[in-house]
């Protein structure tokens, strides 16, 4: 492999930024891992309800908002939203086979798709985001604000959430309607009603990795589409049941992409996607089940 | 009146009719066994009472009718320990018990510790992921999530299948004492018809989904056909 110059402050800024876009994989990504445990199905129309509540930040912040007033609303918004679309269009088909469902899942990004263009038209947008891209000195580093807030909202949510699912009774009751829902009925926990909770916090997750990536790239219809993609492998790699797994996933992900791309010579900006992808396909034929993918142990 | 009745209870798994009109009544804070063969229908019974599977004809708990879903029953005051013991095996003991207590608003402390009255084994092991306990200990965390529940029924499938001697003794103790002290009404199925009958008051036979014999311990322990089928 040919090594590109190196000093110890760009590696430095590289990793922000590595970990910066791996901060947003991860949090759709674990939005993909919240819908996948408790359902069995890889939520397609993730990236474009992501997109959709962005859309609204935008539309609120034209109204005059600030962005950490259109904030809160955007999540209520999206909670509402999510939780919503499982009780309307996912319950009637909830039955059916897992891959009914995925076809229900890609209508549905259609749907908004759709719905993006005619609302807000097609053409990239400007969207303002809360944290100046200025970059500031941080032991000889220069580091952007913006990376280091993206990191910071990523990580508070993930910790928030993380809070949630391990000191409530209602994170307790979300996790075992997953693992077990005919156990969990007979404790008295609302099973179906937890299914629309899991929705409703997958948009909130999608919601925050949404208006922390339009600051980055513009904002349009299509913007989570790659971004979908990455989530995808993020959630693969660490084992799709597993939300440690999506977020370690996640950020594995960003810092592979952005180190490959900057270090290793032949791969350069054109080749970093499928050189990242490649390691991590190589690790998953060693590990099917994903770095933190495990089997439940039984004793009978 | 009894605290639970059924009357003509009907219940199919598909085409394939399990109950063909059950009848039978329990008595507030009485410990009742159903026994029967393989395929009789007792378990299904059970889950006819608690909601888990569809049924027809009228079952009246506490003067009301019950609701038809576990999750409506649960709060009722029923708790299910089902078929398998429904134990969620990824889950530490403690987050099993917590479950148990799922709709109650407070109190899951206090009840947790007369848990570990029951079965100290599981003070010891509430850290541990429930699907490496033994199988005694998790028929204990089963009926612990239970008693979490407060229940004012439990309904027990099969305690005893799958554990040693000893274990089922001290399961079959515990429920006697819950029975007696809490005043629990306690039903449970059981195959092993000496024990049920040592431990109830009361018991139902039944057979092909029908009850075919129902009265007191003592007089079903003296029937004679009673003591050929199940009692060797």
């Amino acid at each position: 492999m040919i090594l590109v110059a190196f000093t110890w402050s760009e590696l430095a800024q590289q990793v922000v930024t590595g970990l910066r876009n791996g901060g947003i994989y991860a949090s759709l990504a674990l939005a993909l891992v919240l819908i996948y445990r408790s359902t069995r199905v890889i939520n397609f129309a993730q990236g474009e309800l992501a997109t959709f509540t962005t859309f609204v930040a935008w539309s609120l912040m034209n109204h005059g908002l600030g962005f950490w007033a259109a904030f809160p609303l955007v999540l209520a918004i999206a909670f509402l939203g999510g939780a919503a679309i499982e009780r309307v269009v996912i319950r009637p088909v909830e039955n059916a086979s897992a891959l009914t469902i995925v076809i229900v899942t890609l209508g549905l990004a259609l749907l908004l798709n759709g719905l993006m263009n005619v609302i807000w038209g097609g053409g990239e947008k400007q969207f303002r985001g809360p944290f100046s891209t200025r970059t500031i000195q941080l032991g000889g580093v220069a580091i952007s604000i913006q990376d280091i807030g993206v990191v910071a909202v990523s990580v508070a949510i993930v910790v928030l959430l993380g809070l949630f699912f391990r000191f409530t009774k209602l994170g307790l009751a979300l996790r075992a309607a997953a693992l077990n829902p005919a156990s969990s009925r007979l404790v008295g926990v609302r099973v179906g009603w937890m299914l629309a909770l899991g929705w409703g916090l997958a948009a909130v997750l999608g919601a925050v990795a949404g208006m922390m990536i339009a600051p980055i790239v513009f904002l349009d219809p299509n913007m989570m589409q790659t971004v979908l993609l990455y989530a995808f492998v993020a959630a693969a790699l660490g084992g799709l049941d597993s939300p440690v797994g999506a977020v370690v996933g996640g950020l594995a992900l960003g810092l592979l992409i952005t180190l490959l791309g900057r270090y290793v010579g032949f791969v350069g900006e054109t080749l970093k996607l499928p050189a990242a992808l490649l390691v991590i396909l190589l690790l998953l034929l060693v590990r099917p089940a994903g770095l933190f993918g495990r089997l439940a142990v039984r004793r009978v | 009146m009894p605290l639970l009745e059924l009357v003509d209870v009907e219940a199919s798994y598909g085409p394939v009719k399990a109950l063909h009109g059950v009848s039978l009544a329990v008595e507030e804070g009485e410990l009742a066994a159903v026994l029967g063969a393989n395929g009789a229908g007792k378990t299904t019974t059970l889950r006819a009472i608690s909601g888990v599977v569809r049924r027809s004809g009228s079952i009246v708990f506490a003067g009301k009718k019950l609701p038809r879903r576990p999750e409506s029953t649960a709060r009722l005051g029923i708790a299910h320990v089902p078929e398998g013991r429904g134990t969620f095996s990824e889950l530490s003991v403690w987050d099993n018990l917590r479950l148990g207590g799922y709709t109650r608003r407070s109190g899951t402390k206090e009840d947790a510790r007369r848990v570990f009255e029951f079965f100290p084994q599981l003070e010891e092991r509430r850290l541990q992921q429930a699907g490496t306990l033994s199988g005694g200990e998790q028929q204990m965390l089963a009926l612990g999530r239970a008693l979490m529940q407060r229940p004012r029924l439990l309904l027990l499938d099969e305690p005893s299948l799958g554990l040693a001697p000893l274990v089922v003794e001290e399961i079959f103790g515990a429920l006697e004492r819950m029975n007696e002290q809490d005043g629990t009404t306690i039903v449970v199925v059981e195959q092993n018809a000496r024990l049920a009958l040592r431990a109830a008051r009361r018991a139902y036979v039944l057979e092909v989904g029908r009850v075919v014999l129902g009265g007191p311990s003592e007089e079903l322990r003296a029937n004679e056909s009673v003591r050929k089928s199940y009692l060797g």
